[in-house]
């Protein structure tokens, strides 16, 4: 239940009276916003009296009489304007003229009300009324949100780029400063891992760029006829060196060709993350299944790991953006924490989904499913 | 080179390999004996077989507070091992840590630095400590 304030300004006591008896009593429900909207009534005699009202607490929603003894109800609308206040209103008309109709609505009124009015009218005219603030002020909480989400983006991006800067400086600052001394082997090491981290940093970067242009919606998605065999038989190329040089069994599981209509660069991605990662958090001598399958025209993708798994807690984060499970086991594995969370925009886009069965200690599967697109 | 310096040992503790590794080439210019530990785990086994003479970590490592936590094991082995801690967490978070001994009392580290920490910075702060 939430309350708005409405103001009522009349003249005329028997208005005013009636007016708060019929909206204290009455509620508007929202089901868009599952609510329930009751109303907290004050009273005006006067456009001057209202005006000082309207200084101290604005109200949501003014139910402004025109023909008032001092200033108009027209007058009152000019001075809210003047001062940039808000408020959303509701001009009672004695008889409704088309004149004061017109220069209303261009003051900023939202709707009228003649007189004399029912009871019925005025519910009707302030359920109205009410609905378009709530959802006003839902619009605008939903902006806030949004706009929190975005800083916090960056302030995770910025603190996970400025990390590597920092190591490379430094090792940079002890190579100035011969820490070693003048025999250049010595830093080896230094230079190595140098390497390392701005590898990390580029691959951020890439990441950052596949993200941003699905999430923008301004990259062309090609629509193709695709072998998704191909495709998963491609990403364990890519991580043959890797899977060779640990003894892992990477094994597809596709009865000849996957034959699928989709943008090809989405379900690489889809396919190189998950392959990717099954060989990253896999353990030595582990395995690697990959799972093509098409059904009711989605495709589902399913590669299981040998590897670390995950607890039910690391699991409800997973796929969120920067994250990274931190744990003694996964401190010398680098990645960029958006790999996961791009792979599920994906499979939104698909109207599909992305999740993950663990079991700690013993492995994970990941599941994507792909919608046949919008 | 310290002559005093070269009996001292520290205990160097964070999962940042890279600042590891630089702090420990700093602090074994400087003439310290030091035993680098990439987490919790490693620390606290290493604190069960020898005693430092200073421990200097990282705040931030499997979880948020784990420095808190390494701090709080240390102090309850030995009082008198001083605690350095490590955090970029002030300029990250705007967590801040300033302000009076009595404020911070509860925090159980004897001096926090924040991160990216100078060579001289810290050395400056491990001579306090071990010195001083």
């Amino acid at each position: 239940m939430e309350a708005l304030r409405v103001l009522v300004v009349d003249d005329e006591l028997g208005m005013r009276v009636g007016a708060s008896r019929v909206l204290e009593r009455y509620t508007v429900p929202v089901p868009e916003l599952s609510t329930e909207l009751r109303f907290e009534v004050d009273l005006a005699e006067s456009g001057e009296a209202a005006l000082e009202k309207l200084a101290q607490t604005p109200p949501d929603i003014l139910l402004l009489d025109h023909k008032l003894p001092g200033m108009t109800g027209l007058e009152v609308l000019e001075r809210l304007a003047a001062d940039g206040l808000e408020v959303l209103t509701v001009m009672i008309t004695a008889y409704a003229t088309l004149e004061t109709a017109v220069t209303a609505t261009k003051r900023g009124a939202f709707d009228f009300l003649a007189k004399p009015f029912t009871p019925d009218e005025l519910r009707a005219t302030i359920s109205k009324a009410s609905k378009h603030v709530a959802l006003q002020r839902q619009a605008r909480r939903h902006n806030e949100e949004k706009r929190r989400i975005k800083f916090e983006f960056v302030r995770v991006l910025a603190h996970e780029l400025k990390a590597p800067l920092a190591a490379v400086e430094g090792y940079l600052l002890a190579l100035q400063e011969r820490a070693l001394g003048e025999e250049l082997r010595a830093y080896d090491p230094m230079v190595e891992r140098s390497l390392v981290r701005l590898s990390g940093m580029r691959k951020l970067v890439v990441d950052l760029l596949d993200m941003t242009r699905l999430e923008s919606g301004q990259k062309k998605r090609e629509m193709e006829q695709l072998d998704v065999r191909e495709i998963a038989l491609h990403a364990i190329e890519t991580v043959r060196a890797e899977s060779e040089k640990r003894r892992l069994a990477v094994t597809l599981h596709a009865e000849g060709p996957v034959p699928f209509i989709a943008d090809r660069g989405e379900v690489e991605l889809v396919l190189n993350n998950l392959v990717t990662n099954a060989v990253k958090y896999n353990r030595d001598g582990g395995q690697v299944g990959i799972h093509l399958e098409l059904a009711d025209g989605a495709l589902r993708v399913r590669v299981s790991d040998t590897g670390i798994g995950l607890t039910p807690e690391e699991i409800g984060r997973l796929f969120n953006d920067f994250v990274r499970i931190k744990n003694e086991k996964t401190r010398s594995i680098s990645g960029s924490g958006l790999g996961l969370s791009t792979v599920k925009k994906v499979a939104e886009l698909y109207g599909g989904e992305a999740k993950v069965e663990s079991q700690y200690g013993v492995g994970s599967t990941f599941e994507v499913t792909l919608g046949s697109g919008r | 080179m310290n002559a005093e310096a070269k009996e001292k040992l520290i205990l160097l503790v964070d999962d940042d390999e890279d600042f590891l590794l630089q702090t420990r080439m700093a602090l074994e210019a400087a003439g310290y004996k030091v035993a680098p530990a990439p987490g919790l785990k490693e620390a606290e086994a290493l604190l069960s077989e020898q005693r430092p003479d200073l421990v200097v970590a990282d705040l931030m490592m499997e979880y948020m507070d784990a420095g808190f936590v390494l701090c709080h094991r240390v102090k309850k082995r030995d009082s008198t091992i001083p605690v350095i801690l490590v955090t970029a967490v002030t300029s990250e978070t705007g967590m801040e840590f300033e302000g009076t001994g009595e404020d911070r009392s509860w925090i159980k580290a004897d001096a926090i630095l924040t991160k990216p920490v100078r060579a001289e910075q810290l050395k400056r702060e491990v001579h306090r400590l071990l010195e001083g």
